[in-house]
């Protein structure tokens, strides 16, 4: 136990020596804190109408204006980060962990199993996974359980591959003869032995995934479908500003440069943490 | 290497099969009558059941999966829109040319681009050039494709009256879609190009090229990017899956009457015969994209064209 939390130490301690990371966690953090407190730092209710105020620009009271209805856009922003993080996080790691499973099933048992697994992963792919994406969320009906739903479903078949991939290298090496030799049981080596060593590109590749899905799930409720208006998730206030664009552009541009915040500091993170996770870059 | 061909056409077919399947028994489960919706609000129970009967809902699901292959694959018809009541293969054909310039186009750019941009930042490498060029890099793959479209609606079109914003008509309606599906594709190729190239700069051939003194051009274009073009393909296949998949929204957010937008309307208004072709023409152009993808590796690769000129019998992979 003692030498895993040193490879997690030393890893976070690699990701922080990259300028690049280090920014990307700060933003990242900061959106986070400033989201979970959203209802300590919102200046108003999240569903607080207020008629006389509609359609203000951005000013002192209303840092990021008002909508159709008075409702304050910053505190709606505040508060939809909320679904949106919550959507990516979920979907990324449920979407890379049933993958997960599945490949290191078709990889350790290799055999009729593997060649069963991948033909399906290659129907499954056969649709790009925002194609899959739309087809299962109209199928499912909009809300926040069946989005998540929906954008996982588009990760599995990556998450099956590289854990294969990374299996098909590992699967000769002695350590794990070793284990079988002292009669381990299935699961304790594949989860307990191989897992370990293979699931890096796996977390590399949830943690960009996040950030992929906020921004799938934002589309999605652009074009109708996830989670809907008056819902506050950032595609929604999207969906709900878009025919007032020309009139009243500052409704458009700040979600969506809060979401393009949200996902760079994501992908710098998953950027620094692939480096640090790379084993021929270790010292 | 034709034997090799036929049989991954075989295997495209089996892959549009099972995608035939998929996206049937989708729509089979969502809920919700179609028979309803097409009958209008004012239908009667009666009128309901006959609109079902007409369209072959109160068979069994294997009755009309069975119905539903057997047209597809054997008599090539793609059924009538329930809504139109005119056969979808003529709305799509009308539609098709404008989804695969976008796609081609944007596929062209992405190519380019990212190809130029990935050289550029990998022979700069380390100085300012370089991280302005993955900076941005950076950027364009972290903006949503659709907000980077209406941003250059307001930019383009609201304020600098450059380009029409929606619609379709001449080259300037295309410009924006274009620019757009392109943009976070250019980016990942960039980044993969840069990357490979990094990967082969240190190769011993690219010392004795450069140790006999060869042109730094011939260098990177003749040497490094070759060598470095696996990895490469591999990305701009997949970045033309996801603008194929990108385009329902594009064209939404630009009101142009093409295939995406023609499966969403009909998402919305439960024609299931155009949300199936329209998927399968979609599986189709992502199949053929992967073929030529894998065609392009033993172009590229001598020793993948080598082993499948010899090994024919034994298992390819």
């Amino acid at each position: 136990m003692n030498k895993r939390t040193s490879i997690v130490r030393e890893t976070l301690e690699r990701i922080w020596s990259n300028p690049g990371s280090r920014v990307g966690i700060v933003i990242f953090a900061f959106i986070v804190i400033v989201c979970l407190a959203a209802p300590l730092i919102a200046p108003y209710g999240v569903n607080d109408m207020d008629l006389a105020n509609m359609y203000k620009g951005p000013s002192l009271a209303h840092p990021f204006g008002t909508d159709g209805m008075g409702r304050d856009q910053f505190t709606r922003i505040l508060y939809g980060g909320r679904y949106s993080l919550a959507l990516g996080l979920c979907a990324a790691i449920l979407g890379s962990g049933v993958g997960a499973v599945i490949g290191s099933i078709a990889g350790y048992f290799g055999g009729k199993t593997e060649t069963m697994i991948m033909r399906i992963m290659d129907i499954w792919s056969s649709l790009p996974s925002m194609l899959l994406c739309i087809l299962i969320s109209a199928t499912l009906g909009a809300g926040f359980v069946n989005t998540v739903i929906a954008l996982s479903i588009g990760n599995v078949p990556t998450g099956v591959r590289l854990i294969r991939g990374q299996i098909l290298s590992e699967r000769n090496k002695e350590y794990l003869e070793a284990a079988e030799s002292i009669n381990c049981s299935t699961p304790s080596i594949m989860f307990r032995h191989l897992l370990p060593n293979v699931v890096s590109p796996v977390i590399v590749d949830a943690t960009m995934g996040i950030g992929m899905n906020i921004t799938m799930a934002a589309a999605l409720s652009y074009i109708g479908l996830g989670v809907q208006p008056p819902t506050p998730e950032w595609g929604a206030l999207l969906a709900d500003a878009r025919t007032h664009i020309l009139n009243y552009p500052y409704l458009i541009m700040f979600p969506g440069i809060v979401i393009a915040l949200t996902v760079l500091a994501i992908n710098l993170i998953g950027d620094g943490l692939r480096d640090a996770m790379d084993p021929k870059l270790r010292k | 290497m034709v034997k090799y061909i036929i049989k991954r056409l075989l295997g495209m077919i089996l892959i549009l099969l099972a995608t035939s399947l998929i996206i049937f028994t989708i729509l089979y489960f969502t809920p919700g009558d179609p028979a309803r919706t097409i009958a209008g609000a004012t239908a009667t129970a009666e009128d309901v059941e006959n609109m079902r009967h007409i369209m072959g809902l109160d068979k069994s699901y294997i009755e009309q999966l069975g119905d539903f292959l057997y047209s597809t694959f054997i008599k090539f018809d793609l059924g009538d829109s329930w809504v139109y009541n005119k056969p979808v293969i003529n709305e799509m054909m009308i539609r098709l040319p404008r989804t695969l310039f976008i796609g081609l186009s944007a596929m062209a750019l992405n190519l380019f681009l990212g190809i130029v941009m990935g050289i550029f930042a990998a022979t700069h490498e380390g100085k300012w050039q370089d991280s302005l060029t993955m900076g941005f890099a950076m950027v364009f793959i972290s903006c949503p494709d659709f907000w980077v479209a209406l941003m250059m609606i307001l930019l383009f079109s609201a304020t600098l009256n450059l380009l029409p914003a929606y619609g379709i008509g001449g080259i300037q309606y295309y410009i924006m879609p274009i620019i757009c599906s392109a943009l976070g594709g250019i980016a990942v190729n960039a980044r993969q190009t840069r990357a490979s190239i990094l990967g082969v700069f240190r190769e011993d051939y690219i010392t004795t090229a450069k140790a006999k003194g060869q042109k730094e051009n011939i260098i990177v274009w003749g040497h490094m990017l070759p060598n470095a073009l696996m990895p490469i393909i591999t990305s701009i296949g997949n970045g033309f899956a996801k603008i194929v998949a990108g385009t329902p929204v594009i064209e939404s957010v630009f009101s142009i009457p093409g295939l995406g937008l023609y499966m969403l309307t009909a998402i919305n208004s439960r024609d299931y015969p155009v949300v199936r072709a329209c998927v399968l023409f979609f599986a189709f152009f992502t199949a053929i994209s992967m073929l030529l993808v894998d065609l392009a590796y033993a172009f590229v690769d001598p020793r993948i064209r080598a082993r499948y000129q010899t090994v024919k019998k034994k298992e390819t992979k």
